[in-house]
C-alpha cells in the first residue's frame, strides 16, 4: 500500500485528468470536429461556474437541506423499523415463516413504481420521499439484522446461559448487541439507499431538493445545470459517507475489520 | 478430595441420543456411569467424536439424557446446572465487551453493583495475568489470552463445579503448559470439582486426579478409570519426567490406542453427524 499523501495525490490526479480531457474535447476542435459538443456535454468550467453561482446566490442550501432532511428521516425510520422487526422475526420463527412470502414479494418489487402511489397518498412534500427511502432502507437493515440474530453464535448463547443469564438478560446482553452490530454493518448501504430514495422521489415529483434541481435543468436542456446538480449530489454523498465511516469506526471498535464490513 | 461431602457430579447410566432426519436416532453416549467427588479433578479422554463434549453438556444441563439420571450434589438435575461454570472449547467471549466487562458480566447479571463487579473483575484479570489488558476487546487478544479471560469469566462466579471442554485445544504447546499450570494454581486455592475433557492423554494425566477413558463413538461407553498417583502441587512440565507418569501413560495408552484407531477409521468413513 502506498503512503497516504501519494494516494491522495493519485486520487486528485485522476480527477484532474478527467476534467482536463472533458474541457479539452468540449472546447478545442480536433481536426475541425468537436468531440464533445457543449450543447450535449457542457464544459467543466460552465458546470463549475454554475455551482459557484448557486453557492453565491445561496439557493442551493435550501435544496440540500431538504434532501438531507428526507434522507435522514428515511434512514432513521427505515433502520429503526428494520432493526426492530428483523429482531422480532429472528426471535419468533413462526411469525417469520408466516410473513416470509410477503416479505420476499415486497422486496422484489422495484421501489420506483411506488413513488407515484406515495405522492398520491402523502402529497408532493417531503413525506412521499421519506416513504420511498424507508422502503429501500428497511429491507437492507431488516435482512441483515434478521440473518445476524438468527445466526448468533450458539456457543455464545450457551455460555451466556451457563453464566446465569435469564431470557431477558440474554436479549439485552447477547441478541440485542448482535442485532445492533448487524444494523451498523449495513450502515453504508442503508445511508446510500436513503439518499437514493430521497433524490429519486424528488426527481419524480416535487418542488425542492437536489433531485428537483436536476429534473428542472433537464427539462430545459440545461446540461450544465444537470451536471452541476450531479456533482453537488456526489460531493454530498461522499461527505455523508465520510461521516458514516467515522461513526462506524467508533461504534464497531470491538470488531476486527470494522471499516471493511459494509456490504 | 473430601468423600464426606456429597458427590459433585454423578451420571448414572446416562444415555444420550440425537434425532436425525428420517426418524433415525444417533446414540452418542451409552450408559455412561461417572462420578466426580467434591474437590476432585477428573479428566475424560477419548478419540475424536466419541461424545466427550456431549457428556459435559449433560453435566451442564444443556442436554437432557434420553435415559439414566444426573445428580448434582445428590440433587437430581433439572434444567441448567446452576452450580457449574463451563469453559467452552470455542470462543465464547462477548466480542462487543472489553476483557473486564466480559469478566464482570457474571456478577452484574446477578445484580452486583457495577463498580464492585468491575473491581472484582480487575482482581480476576490480575490473577490470570491480564491485569494490563482490561480495556482490550477479545479480537485484540491472542488465543491464549482469550482463554485466560474465559477462565476468569467462569471463576469470578465461584462455581462449585468446573466443566471444561478441551479448553486449551487450539493453543500451541508452550501456551498449553502455561495455561495448565495456571489452572492448577487457581484450582489449588479452593479445589473445586473439575470435569475436564481433552483428547490429549498427557495433559489429562498431568492435570487430573482421575483419568476416565471413553470408547470410540457412536454409542460411546466409558471403558476405563485410572487414579493418578502423582503428588500435588504439580508442575505440568516437570511431572511429565516422572516414572509413575510414564508407567500410567503406557498403561492407559494400551487401552486408548485401539479406540483411537477405531475412531479414526469411523471418522474417515461415514460422515460424522454428531460430534
Amino acid at each position: 500500500m502506498m503512503s497516504r499523501p501519494v494516494l491522495l495525490l493519485c486520487q486528485l490526479l485522476v480527477g484532474v485528468v478527467f476534467f482536463g480531457l472533458w474541457q479539452l474535447f468540449a472546447t478545442v476542435p480536433i481536426f475541425g470536429y468537436t468531440v464533445l459538443p457543449p450543447f450535449f456535454f457542457s464544459t467543466p468550467l460552465d458546470v463549475f461556474n454554475r455551482i459557484v453561482k448557486w453557492l453565491v446566490e445561496g439557493s442551493i442550501w435550501r435544496h440540500l437541506m431538504i434532501t438531507l432532511t428526507e434522507a435522514s428521516l428515511a434512514f432513521v425510520i427505515g433502520s429503526l423499523s428494520g432493526t426492530l422487526i428483523g429482531f422480532w422475526f429472528a426471535r419468533q420463527q413462526t411469525i417469520a415463516a408466516i410473513f416470509d412470502p410477503y416479505v420476499k414479494m415486497m422486496n422484489a418489487l422495484p421501489r420506483v413504481v411506488l413513488a407515484p402511489i406515495f405522492a398520491l397518498w402523502l402529497g408532493l412534500g417531503i413525506w412521499s420521499k421519506v416513504a420511498l427511502g424507508v422502503t429501500l432502507v428497511f429491507f437492507v437493515v431488516f435482512f441483515n439484522v434478521y440473518q445476524g440474530v438468527k445466526e448468533t453464535n450458539a456457543t455464545l448463547v450457551d455460555n451466556a446461559r451457563m453464566l446465569g443469564m435469564s431470557e431477558r438478560q440474554l436479549l439485552r446482553h447477547v441478541f440485542w448487541p448482535s442485532a445492533l452490530s448487524w444494523m451498523f454493518s449495513s450502515l453504508h448501504t442503508s445511508v446510500g439507499f436513503a439518499v437514493v430514495g430521497a433524490v429519486v422521489g424528488e426527481y419524480l415529483g416535487s418542488a425542492a431538493g437536489l433531485g428537483y434541481l436536476i429534473q428542472q435543468a433537464e427539462g430545459v436542456f440545461d446540461v450544465a445545470g444537470v451536471f452541476a446538480g450531479m456533482i453537488v449530489l456526489a460531493i454530498f454523498v461522499v461527505a455523508i459517507d465520510f461521516v458514516v465511516t467515522k461513526v462506524e469506526n467508533r461504534l464497531l471498535v470491538w470488531r476486527p475489520t470494522a471499516g471493511e464490513r459494509g456490504t | 478430595m473430601d468423600t464426606t461431602k456429597p458427590t459433585a457430579v454423578a451420571l448414572d447410566d446416562a444415555t444420550v441420543a440425537f434425532h436425525l432426519a428420517g426418524n433415525r436416532v444417533y446414540t452418542a453416549v451409552e450408559q455412561a456411569r461417572l462420578s466426580v467427588e467434591h474437590g476432585e479433578f477428573v479428566a475424560i479422554v477419548g478419540p475424536t467424536g466419541c461424545g466427550k463434549s456431549t457428556l459435559l453438556n449433560v453435566a451442564a444441563g444443556l442436554l437432557k439424557p434420553a435415559s439414566g439420571t444426573v445428580r448434582i450434589f445428590d440433587q437430581p438435575l433439572t434444567g441448567l446446572n446452576r452450580d457449574a461454570g463451563y469453559l467452552f472449547q470455542g470462543d465464547a467471549l462477548f466480542p462487543w465487551k472489553t476483557a473486564i466487562d466480559n469478566v464482570a458480566i457474571g456478577l452484574e447479571i446477578r445484580g452486583a453493583p457495577r463498580a464492585q463487579a468491575l473491581e472484582r473483575a480487575q482482581g480476576w484479570l490480575n490473577s490470570v495475568g491480564l491485569g494490563a489488558f482490561a480495556g482490550r476487546y477479545p479480537h485484540m487478544l491472542s488465543g491464549g489470552q482469550r482463554k485466560r479471560v474465559g477462565l476468569a469469566q467462569v471463576l469470578i462466579r465461584d462455581p462449585k463445579i468446573l466443566l471444561m471442554d478441551e479448553p486449551f485445544g487450539p493453543l500451541d504447546a508452550q501456551t498449553r503448559q502455561i495455561m495448565g499450570n495456571l489452572l492448577l494454581e487457581l484450582w489449588n486455592a479452593d479445589r473445586k470439582a473439575v470435569l475436564f475433557v481433552t483428547h490429549d492423554l498427557e495433559e489429562a494425566i498431568a492435570l487430573a486426579d482421575r483419568v476416565v477413558i471413553m470408547s470410540a463413538g457412536p454409542s460411546a461407553r466409558i471403558i476405563g478409570d485410572w487414579r493418578v498417583p502423582l503428588a500435588r502441587p504439580r508442575d505440568i512440565s516437570e511431572v511429565r519426567m516422572e516414572k509413575e507418569f510414564h508407567a500410567l501413560h503406557r498403561e492407559i495408552w494400551s487401552v486408548l490406542k485401539d479406540e483411537v484407531m477405531k475412531g479414526y477409521a469411523q471418522s474417515s468413513q461415514a460422515p460424522a453427524e454428531v460430534e
